[in-house]
């Protein structure tokens, strides 16, 4: 964890050195968020949802409609976003808790669906297809000094805060007895039920988490943006974030939707600079990671851990046999 | 006569048009362990699954400690006091053994919704865990990976995750299923031990494992309960004796 946070904290040192640039930094994190978030459904509670792009609109529409019809300012507007979307996630989660699998990854789409019509056509409110634009950066006003968060690096140290706090909690709550109850719906729900755990209110509670997070990210989105717009909400952008969660590994590991965000970024960044058919080339790297390493980048990672402590052992236990070798 | 611990009246449960219990009453006294045996596709498991609330019934009743648990989820009736293991075996393949039992335990139950304390740092939990494991034999494998048990070792487990929950009933479905004579030897061991600590039932084809058991027996065949008794009663009831029980004879 503080290698992850040592590394972002430092990047506005060295970012530019590698040819990159800070607002990459800032997008990267945001979307670390967001696959985070969606993996506390995924990864922990096997539950599969296809509609996530959704929430993290929300929480971007929110943010700018809380700045520009009310004239929030910068916490207002966060904690408001997180608020909202946590509401209609949780309504959503409320139709949906009481499925699972496929049916549960439908319903999510369909969901998904419903926010994501009702952003590019209700044009009063969302703009429409063109969006929201000229949402700012608002300052940070804490009781003693004002901050503007106008330059990428003054924002970015904000988000970074943001996401630290985030992952913090996210960490804490994955090892509570919550997570571990929740993971160990995902591995068998009717015992869980017959052992006496309110299965339905676990995953009520995971999605509507879940959305939360994607709501904060999408709120730091539209500050990051400066706008939001329909896009994000779309099929495609859920589709991403589950592509996120998976390449990295977050069936397996806390940290996959972290590797994973950077790994997709980083990809459509330096391979979009060379070609425009850079998903082609990304969807064919997903087709073969899924066929070869199901278990992600950090499944990789465990799996050749393993091998070497496998290797470590049976080396120690040769070393008697060799003895004993001699002894004869 | 004094009133059971648990009494289904008049059970009765269909599936599309095929009747699988047609009107079945169970007792079951306290401190007392219950054998219900019948061949295959005799109702034994719907009727489980009826009593522990996977189904409910569409006619008849359930009482547990006096009160009416009718159509009750399974949560709930587990919360009540009432457990149960499972024939095909239901456990959390990707925990360790400890922590499968852990899950089960109460304490969990009551702070599962706490998010910010720490699973693994509950000492008191992971005590009574463990205690738990040892009173199944596996005290050895509780840091083992459930799904990387042994199939003998994953029935006991599957007997421990239901005893975590601290029941007052415990129901055990063909704890025995697929184990060759040595398991079941152990199983039985495992179960006499339990014996008089809580009340249990079990369902069991294996008759000459229940026969050694059992206080009761209850023989359920075409979902109807047609004899009732005490193992010595059962030798001698015509049913039990065509059944090929010579052997107990």
């Amino acid at each position: 964890m503080l290698v992850t946070l040592v590394v972002l904290a430092t990047t506005p040192l060295w970012l530019s050195q590698v040819g990159l640039y800070q607002y990459l930094a800032i997008e990267i994190m945001i979307w670390m968020l967001f696959a985070l978030g969606h993996n506390l459904l995924l990864g922990y509670g096997g539950l599969p949802s296809f509609g996530h792009g959704a929430y993290f609109g929300i929480g971007a529409y929110a943010f700018g409609l809380l700045q520009l019809r009310a004239g929030a300012g910068l916490l207002v507007g966060l904690v408001g976003a997180v608020l909202v979307t946590a509401v209609l996630g949780a309504l959503v989660a409320a139709f949906i808790s009481h499925r699972r699998g496929i049916y549960y990854a439908l319903l999510t789409i369909a969901f998904g669906q419903v926010f994501w019509f009702i952003a590019g056509k209700w044009h009063s409110v969302t703009g429409g297809e063109d969006g929201l634009l000229n949402i700012k950066r608002p300052d940070l006003s804490l009781a003693w000094v004002d901050v503007s968060l106008r330059s990428n690096q003054a924002f970015f140290y904000f988000a970074l805060a943001v996401f630290a706090l985030a992952l913090v909690g996210l960490w804490r709550l994955v090892n509570s007895p919550f997570g571990r109850v929740l993971r160990a719906i995902k591995q068998n729900e009717m015992r869980a039920a017959f052992v006496g755990h309110n299965v339905w209110l676990y995953k009520w509670l995971a999605f509507t988490i879940s959305a939360s997070i994607a709501g904060l990210a999408g709120a730091l989105f539209a500050m990051a943006q400066q706008s939001a717009y329909p896009n994000v909400m779309s099929l495609h952008n859920s589709g991403f974030v589950v592509m996120m969660v998976l390449i990295g590994g977050g069936l397996v590991s806390f940290w996959g939707p972290v590797i994973g965000a950077l790994v997709f970024i980083l990809t459509r960044d330096l391979l979009g600079a060379y070609t425009e058919t850079w998903l082609l080339w990304y969807g064919l790297l997903f087709i073969v990671m899924v066929l070869f390493q199901p278990d992600g980048v950090a499944g990789g990672w465990q799996a050749r851990r393993a091998r070497r402590a496998a290797v470590a052992r049976s080396g120690h236990n040769k070393l008697p046999l060799a003895a004993q070798a001699r002894e004869t | 006569m004094s009133v059971a611990l648990f009494e289904a009246h008049q059970l009765h449960k269909r599936f599309g048009d095929q009747v699988v219990l047609e009107s079945i009453s169970l007792k079951f006294e306290e401190g007392q362990l219950t054998g219900i045996m019948g061949p295959n596709g005799a109702g034994k498991t719907t009727c489980f699954n009826v009593l522990t609330g996977r189904f409910k019934p569409d006619r008849g009743s359930v009482h547990f400690a006096g009160e009416d648990i009718t159509g009750l989820s399974p949560r709930r009736i587990a919360r009540k006091g009432l457990s149960r293991s499972f024939q095909i075996m239901n456990l959390f393949d990707d925990e360790t053994a400890l922590d499968n039992v852990l899950i089960a335990s109460p304490g969990v139950r009551r702070r599962g919704f706490s998010m910010w304390s720490d699973f693994a740092r509950d000492t008191a939990a992971r005590d009574a865990a463990f205690t738990v494991l040892e009173r199944v034999g596996l005290a050895a494998q509780a840091d083992a990976q459930a799904g990387a048990l042994s199939y003998g070792e994953r029935r006991a487990l599957e007997i421990g995750v239901a005893l975590a929950t601290e029941p007052r009933l415990l129901f055990l479905d063909e704890p025995t299923a697929g184990l060759g004579a040595e398991g079941t030897a152990r199983i039985a061991e495992l179960i006499a031990t339990l014996k008089r600590q809580l009340t249990i039932v079990i369902i069991e084809h294996d008759m000459r494992f229940l026969f050694g058991l059992a206080d009761r027996i209850s023989v359920i065949h075409w979902g109807q309960v047609i004899a009732e008794g005490t193992p010595d009663e059962l030798r001698h009831n015509p049913w039990v004796q065509r059944s090929n029980l010579g052997m107990l004879a």
